[in-house]
Parts: C-alpha cells; sequence; structure tokens
C-alpha cells in the first residue's frame, strides 16, 4: 500500500487516489494528419519503462485534484510530487537491466 | 425550494429515534458491569444545508463577498473549517479543494445559496445546494476514534485531525466527508471520546449505517437522537 502525499491534503492512503496513467503525453496538434500507426502510437504505446516513470494521479476520494508523481516502478518509492502545469522535478537515474 | 414535510432521510426506516439511548445486548452479556457503558454513541443528524461553493480563493472581489455574505472569512489552509461567523446562524464552512468549500448549516441550505449567489453575482463562481445528496451520522464517545480507524484510512491521532478539522476520505469504501467537532476533552463528548460528524452520500448511508453499528458492538453502543 502506497502512502501518497497529495500536493494539497497532504499524506494519503493510496485507495484515495485513482491512476492516470504516464503523464506529459502530448496529444498531437493536427491528429487528422496522422496515419493509423501514428495515431495508435500516441493513443496505446507506452514505453513500459522500468525506473522512474513520471505519471498522473488524481485525488478522488478527496479534493478530486490532478497532479504529477515521479514514481519507481521497482521499489514503488515516491521520489517526487508536482502539480500540473508545473515542470518535472530532476529526479536520479535509475540503473535497472 | 422543497417544503420541509417533503423532505426524508435516507435513515428513516431504521428508525433510530425509538432505539435511542439502547445499549447493544452483546456488550452487557460480555463484559463485566464496569465496561457496560457504551464506548460510541452514533444518531443521525438529518436536514443539513449543504451548499457547494466554487471560486478563486485569494482573488480580493470573490474572498470579501464571501465573507460579507457568511460573516467568516473561507478556510484557505487544507482539511480545516471556518465558523460560526458573526451572524446568528451556526454555519460551518468546510475546506474541500484549492477552490472548493462546502458551507453547512442547521437551516435552509436553498435560502443559504441563494444568499451567496446574490453575493456573487457577476463573479467567476459557482454555487450549487447540495443539501439532498448526503446525510450526517454523528459519532462520539471514548471508542469513537478506533471504530473509525476500522474503517477510515485517514491517520485520526489528535496531532493529524483535531477538533475544527474536516477530511474527505473513504469509510467502509464509501466516500465520506469527516468533520470533527470535539477533541478527546471537549464538553461535547460525554462519553469521554472525540466527536465526528461524518457526510456520507444518501445512497451510502444505509450501508455506512450498519456498517458502523456492526463494527461499534464489540464497545457498546448507544444510539442517541440527535
Amino acid at each position: 500500500m502506497l502512502l501518497i502525499p497529495c500536493p494539497y491534503c497532504g499524506e494519503r492512503d493510496e485507495t484515495e487516489f485513482s491512476y492516470g496513467g504516464e503523464a506529459h503525453i502530448e496529444r498531437p496538434k493536427d491528429p487528422e494528419k496522422l496515419s493509423d500507426a501514428e495515431w495508435a502510437d500516441y493513443v496505446f504505446m507506452r514505453p513500459n519503462s522500468k525506473g522512474i516513470l513520471l505519471e498522473r494521479w488524481v485525488h478522488s476520494h478527496g479534493c478530486r485534484r490532478w497532479f504529477n508523481l515521479a514514481r519507481d516502478t521497482v521499489t514503488y518509492k515516491i521520489h517526487a510530487v508536482y502539480r500540473m502545469g508545473e515542470k518535472p522535478p530532476r529526479v536520479p537515474k535509475t540503473d535497472y537491466v | 425550494m422543497g417544503d420541509s414535510f417533503l423532505r426524508h432521510s435516507p435513515l428513516a426506516h431504521l428508525g433510530l429515534a425509538a432505539r435511542a439511548t439502547e445499549v447493544s445486548e452483546f456488550e452487557a452479556t460480555k463484559f463485566e458491569a464496569d465496561d457496560a457503558e457504551a464506548g460510541v454513541a452514533m444518531g443521525e443528524r438529518p436536514y443539513r444545508g449543504l451548499v457547494n461553493l466554487r471560486g478563486p480563493a485569494g482573488d480580493k472581489a470573490f474572498d470579501s463577498a464571501v465573507e460579507k455574505a457568511l460573516g467568516v472569512a473561507l478556510p484557505i489552509e487544507p482539511n480545516t473549517t471556518a465558523g460560526p461567523g458573526k451572524n446568528k446562524d451556526s454555519l460551518r464552512v468546510f475546506w474541500l479543494g484549492p477552490d472548493e468549500w462546502w458551507v453547512v448549516t442547521p437551516g435552509d441550505g436553498p435560502a443559504m445559496a441563494d444568499r451567496l449567489r446574490t453575493a456573487l453575482a457577476g463573479q467567476k463562481a459557482a454555487v450549487t445546494d447540495v443539501s439532498e445528496s448526503r446525510t450526517c451520522i454523528h459519532i462520539r464517545g471514548a471508542r469513537a476514534r478506533d471504530l473509525l480507524s476500522k474503517g477510515c484510512p485517514l491517520d485520526l491521532h489528535p496531532r493529524m485531525l483535531s477538533a475544527g478539522r474536516c477530511a474527505q476520505s473513504l469509510c467502509a469504501k464509501a466516500m465520506v466527508a469527516l468533520h470533527q467537532t470535539e477533541d478527546d476533552s471537549g464538553d461535547g463528548a460525554k462519553e469521554g471520546g472525540p466527536a465526528y460528524d461524518v457526510y456520507v452520500l444518501n445512497s451510502f448511508a444505509e450501508y455506512l449505517w450498519l456498517w458502523l453499528e456492526d463494527a461499534a458492538r464489540e464497545y457498546g453502543l448507544r444510539i442517541t437522537a440527535e
């Protein structure tokens, strides 16, 4: 069970939150000009990285606000939390094989 | 505006008023006479006025208009409440988010919404009367904190949640807003423990009440008419 630091409410139990997937995925500016493969790449394809992942969470049973986490997908350690629209912080490099 | 005789509490069919001051037979047989005192007292506090307010905190025009209408400044610090304010109505304002509050009144929700709407005319703010969405379960007593801890993931220790603070969370997987009304030594806590108001959605109210009643059996439960 994770203890997630909501930037508004403070540390809360993971059960209060919902996961929003990887953060900072930009919607293509001209979707009509994309090929099916490029569109599928935007919609479905994620690096599924092993290590620190920048991801979105929403405090759905608390203040209902979205925010970002930098979380290690191996150790589950939360390295940073930052609000929507803020620049992702520098996080240490992970060296998993 | 709804006529008062049409209002119906979601727990009305449980006949709580008729069971008030009842002590569950479980604790009478299980514990020694010294322990027979109820550890938890619970009752429904229905028909409260609830008004959801959204707007830009920190905006001078918004802040002052709300303060003038309510007689109290909006709470800006997370998980805090403000009130009762200068006006005679004993309202309470809950912080729900950085731009969202609840105004809780013992009286008329629609009238409170109208008052805020008039005060905020022309401003970028939203006022919604949500009085009929929830009911309030009042819990107090020496074991009230233990009871809530069984189903609520919040840290209920006095250093985190004390009288006058509020938090939105889950209780037995039902979405609730928790407001601690009394500290352990508070005057209103006759059973010698903290007191909480638990605001729960109408459709979850019966489930949560029955869950709480079951969870409270080991502490001894007294039902109160609020």
